[in-house]
């Protein structure tokens, strides 16, 4: 769209905007926020370590482990017996996007904007952006998941267990259903991806939406509906992962 | 009508008609959740953890509708 045809409405863009150029590597605003998450959760994950040896523990060690114990069982019943081999996975995709989720929620991200330069005139961009909102964080975290399911799958059934289930010549049914296996085994990851991206990616724009159409009051129920959805979006990419875990240590049938 | 106009007729039919049959499908999935609550409530972990994964799979068909429509909106 050129500059002149723009409609005078809230900036939504839908790709990471680049702030700045580090050794032709590009720093996007969504990158910085993540490294912010990323610097939280080592902090966090150190200190509840770090706590974890000392006889008296704090409120806060208590807080933590009430929660992992929650989603430990959650996944327990999942996975049965399984879950103590997929746990570390599972629960740091769960708080890593969880994290990711609410970062992006809190005020200031998004509407502390900076100038750059795009090509030949300035431009304002954000200079956070909620890292879940950026399609490349959540295309890699959906690679990493289903990579991981191939890998589970062959180190269960051994390779060519595990090529049975896409290549089987008993009959031309059992053919046919091995060639839709090969088909969802790729859709996975972009149902994976797209879902995480859609889902917070729509928020973030129902919320700048909302509060350019009634600036007061209007966009708090949203907002709250949103730190819900961050929830809900991050158990759902890990019970999913868990579910395509357990799938693919199944035998072909 | 403008290129313009139908680009932003477009994107609004896509994600419209898009979430109709989703919003059925999550209807009927939470329903049928619930009435299995109310006939044996002990199950309730199991209960939510699988509704929430039905809910989960159905929703990706909106999140198709909805690329659909970032994509005729923005490119």
């Amino acid at each position: 769209m050129t500059p002149e045809h723009k409609p005078a409405g809230p900036h939504i863009s839908i790709h990471a905007d680049t702030i700045t150029s580090f050794m032709g590597f590009h720093v996007t605003n969504a990158l910085l926020l993540s490294i912010i998450v990323f610097v939280v959760f080592l902090i966090v994950a150190i200190k509840y370590k770090q706590e974890s040896t000392k006889p008296n523990k704090s409120n806060f060690f208590y807080f933590i482990t009430f929660v992992l114990r929650a989603i430990y069982t959650l996944f327990r019943s999942v996975l049965g017996e399984k879950t103590n081999y997929f746990f570390p996975l599972a629960g740091s995709f769960f708080f890593f996007i969880l994290l990711q989720n609410e970062f992006g929620l809190l005020p200031g991200v998004g509407s502390v904007l900076i100038k750059v330069q795009e090509g030949h005139q300035e431009a304002l961009v954000p200079l956070l952006r909620g890292n879940t909102t950026d399609l490349n964080t959540t295309l890699a975290l959906a690679l990493i998941s289903v990579t991981f399911s191939q890998y589970v799958g062959i180190k269960h059934l051994g390779f060519i267990g595990y090529l049975k289930k896409f290549i089987n010549l008993k009959s031309p049914m059992a053919f046919f259903t091995g060639i839709m296996e090969t088909i969802s085994e790729f859709s996975k990851v972009i149902s994976f991806s797209f879902r995480l991206f859609g889902n917070i990616f729509a928020g973030e724009v129902i919320l700048t939406i909302m509060a350019f159409l009634i600036p007061v009051l209007v966009s708090f129920p949203f907002l709250l509906f949103e730190v819900f959805i961050g929830i809900i979006q991050a158990l759902v990419f890990a019970m999913l992962s868990t579910v395509f875990f357990s799938l693919a240590m199944e035998k072909a049938h | 009508m403008t290129p313009e106009s139908a680009k932003l007729l477009a994107t609004a039919l896509a994600i419209g008609l898009g979430v109709i049959g989703p919003g059925i499908g999550i209807g009927i999935v939470a329903g049928k959740a619930v009435e299995a609550l109310g006939r044996n409530p002990e199950a309730e972990a199991t209960i939510r953890a699988t509704m929430i994964l039905g809910i989960a799979f159905t929703e990706g068909l909106a999140i198709f509708a909805l690329v659909i429509a970032l994509l005729i909106r923005f490119t």
